[in-house]
């Protein structure tokens, strides 16, 4: 239901099964040269390059290798991960088998969100399946000695536990609180051994690779962002679901697909993200313009851009694992100063002074969640100032 | 808690470690049985499960107040999670919100007296194009108007036989 335009990807007619029969007719680099060469990055929103995280697995030393799928999809805003676990799930396992047959690992994790959790019985239905047709379990399609199989493991309500290295400590038992980085899960990952880390959508996609090829895959996106993302829309337009588009495409060009062309902002990437205001939707989704996990949150002209930035800081100041000072006492920080600006107290002086706040929390901060979450807060007070200093007090 | 209550939840403790298995790895698995059956995790849970993973309890403790779906303090049979994101927000959450404390006679973070309902909020569940959304224990419901706040109720209370009430309630 959710899912309205496909494209290249997933009208691709990728078949269970294909994409890995090729991988297993290639050397384990081969079958890495493959994904480089696609120049395909993470999808989750950092956008590591998918082939170099590969390499770095292979080429650790490690008696047992893992690969584990991040399907802890907590974004705000975001839902494209819960239609390809729902409509593709084959192709989101063999995205982890061809891993695993790349990195030279035998056991496969995916770690799914507690929210998500009632869609374990039809997951485990596809892993059933696929060892039923020798896509799993022992000497996978005849292959000696290529052993691997996949386990679910459930998340239980921790937005932080979709950065890497606080969902390995969440697999070992442990409070989802994140690592220090390096040492990355390439090399030190779950229980100490080299690891990969990939978003459900990226897997996708590293199936439809090795099934159609790299040049294939390269021919679609831009020279730097390359392929197609899933965009999950929501929020002030007529038709919001999930969109396959080629990377490149303007926000404005969105806006005009999903029927939100009279927005005044759109929020990309999240919470975590950026607010782009009506005047820079030329600009384009990709690594190289406004990079995207593929959330867009539109707003319409009647929004109060105040409430939105109050709406995510509320879900930082909640999320956020309080382990570091900058993200444990920052995002209160700024929320009271929302409050202050709600009530129309806050003077220019003050403002000032936190979105210096909002840039030393982006330096300082241990983790992504950190990092970002005084993004949305900065970027709106920056486009629409004018809108939220010098409010009339509440009556 | 009764001797023989206490006996019962050992024993399937020491059920779920012989699944899940005895290492630190299964703590998560063996916590979220235990919230699943139990409603909460109890500090005799906590501490049979500790003996089990040969861990501290207050490791065990740790981690159980981590996560927002573990919980110490005992919850309802049902545990209803409205989504309070930014999507949902603007899709008049609001309105559910407050015909959910109605229908229940109980404001968020709260469970009735007769343990069956508790309300929370959930951040973000994943249905940000047909909000107001909320789960009920594992399962979503989407487009939820105050009509179908009535309806969701309702079904719940069907389901342990419950005599449905006309107007829902308070």
């Amino acid at each position: 239901m959710s899912l309205i335009k496909t494209g290249p990807i997933l009208s691709g007619g990728v078949a269970a099964g294909e994409g890995l029969k090729k991988a297993l007719g290639m050397t384990r680099s081969e079958i890495i040269t493959e994904i480089r060469e696609s120049g395909l990055k993470g999808r989750g929103g950092a956008g590591f390059p998918t082939g170099t995280k590969w390499n770095l697995a292979a080429a650790a030393r490690g008696e047992h290798k893992y690969v584990v799928c991040n399907a802890d999809e907590g974004e705000p805003g975001t839902f494209k991960d819960r239609v390809l676990l729902t409509d593709y799930a084959d192709l989101v396992f063999e995205g982890m088998t061809i891993a695993g047959r790349a990195v030279g690992s035998h056991v496969g994790i995916l770690y799914l969100r507690g929210e998500y959790r009632y869609l374990l019985g039809h997951l485990e239905a596809v892993l059933a399946k696929r060892r039923a047709d020798g896509l799993l379990g022992k000497g996978i399609q005849g292959k000696e000695g290529f052993d691997f199989d996949i386990e679910i493991r459930m998340g239980s309500g921790a937005y932080v536990c979709g950065e890497e290295t606080a969902l390995i400590e969440s697999l070992e038992g442990n409070r989802g609180e994140p690592r220090n980085r390096p040492p990355f899960p390439v090399d030190t990952g779950y229980l100490g051994n080299p690891t990969t880390v990939n978003n459900v959508e990226t897997l996708v996609l590293a199936t439809a690779i090795l099934a159609k090829g790299a040049p294939w895959f390269k021919a679609i996106g831009t020279d730097k962002s390359t392929g197609s993302k899933l965009f999950s829309v929501s929020g002030d337009c007529e038709r919001p679901g999930v969109y396959e588009f080629p990377m490149g495409l303007t926000i404005a060009e969105l806006l005009k697909e999903v029927g939100g062309e009279g927005a005044k902002a759109v929020q990309v990437g999240g919470a975590s993200g950026t607010c782009v205001p009506a005047s820079l939707f030329g600009q384009t989704l990709a690594f190289e313009g406004v990079p995207t996990g593929g959330s867009i949150i539109v707003f319409g002209p009647q929004r109060d851009m105040l409430h939105v930035a109050k709406n995510f800081m509320e879900f930082f100041v909640e999320e956020s694992c309080g382990q570091c000072t900058p993200c444990r006492y920052g995002n209160v920080a700024l929320l009271q100063g929302i409050e202050e600006l709600e009530g129309g107290r806050c003077s220019v002086a003050h403002l000032k002074e936190l979105m210096a706040l909002g840039e030393s929390m982006q330096l300082s901060s241990k983790c992504g969640l950190g990092q970002s979450s005084p993004n949305a807060f900065m970027s709106i007070i920056k486009h629409f100032s004018d809108e939220i200093l010098g409010r009339a007090l509440p009556a | 808690m009764l001797a023989t209550e206490q006996q019962r939840l050992s024993a399937e403790i020491l059920e779920m470690a012989d699944r899940y298995g005895r290492d630190r790895c299964a703590l998560m698995p063996i916590l979220q049985t235990v919230q699943e059956r139990y409603h909460h995790i109890s500090d005799f849970a906590m501490q049979e499960v500790a003996n089990l993973l040969d861990i501290h309890p207050v490791e065990v403790y740790s981690v159980v107040t981590f996560y927002a779906f573990l919980k110490a303090e005992k919850l309802g049979k049902f545990v209803i999670r409205l989504c309070r994101t930014i999507s949902c927000d603007m899709q008049d959450k609001d309105r559910v919100a407050r015909q959910l404390e109605n229908d229940l006679g109980i404001t968020f973070g709260q469970t009735t007296p007769d343990g069956k309902f508790s309300l929370e909020w959930a951040n973000c569940v994943g249905m940000c194009d047909q909000g107001p959304a909320l789960l009920v224990n594992d399962q979503v419901f989407t487009k939820v108007d105050c009509h179908k706040v009535h309806e969701i109720l309702e079904g719940c209370r069907r389901s342990f036989g419950v005599h449905p009430t006309a107007k829902g309630g308070h």
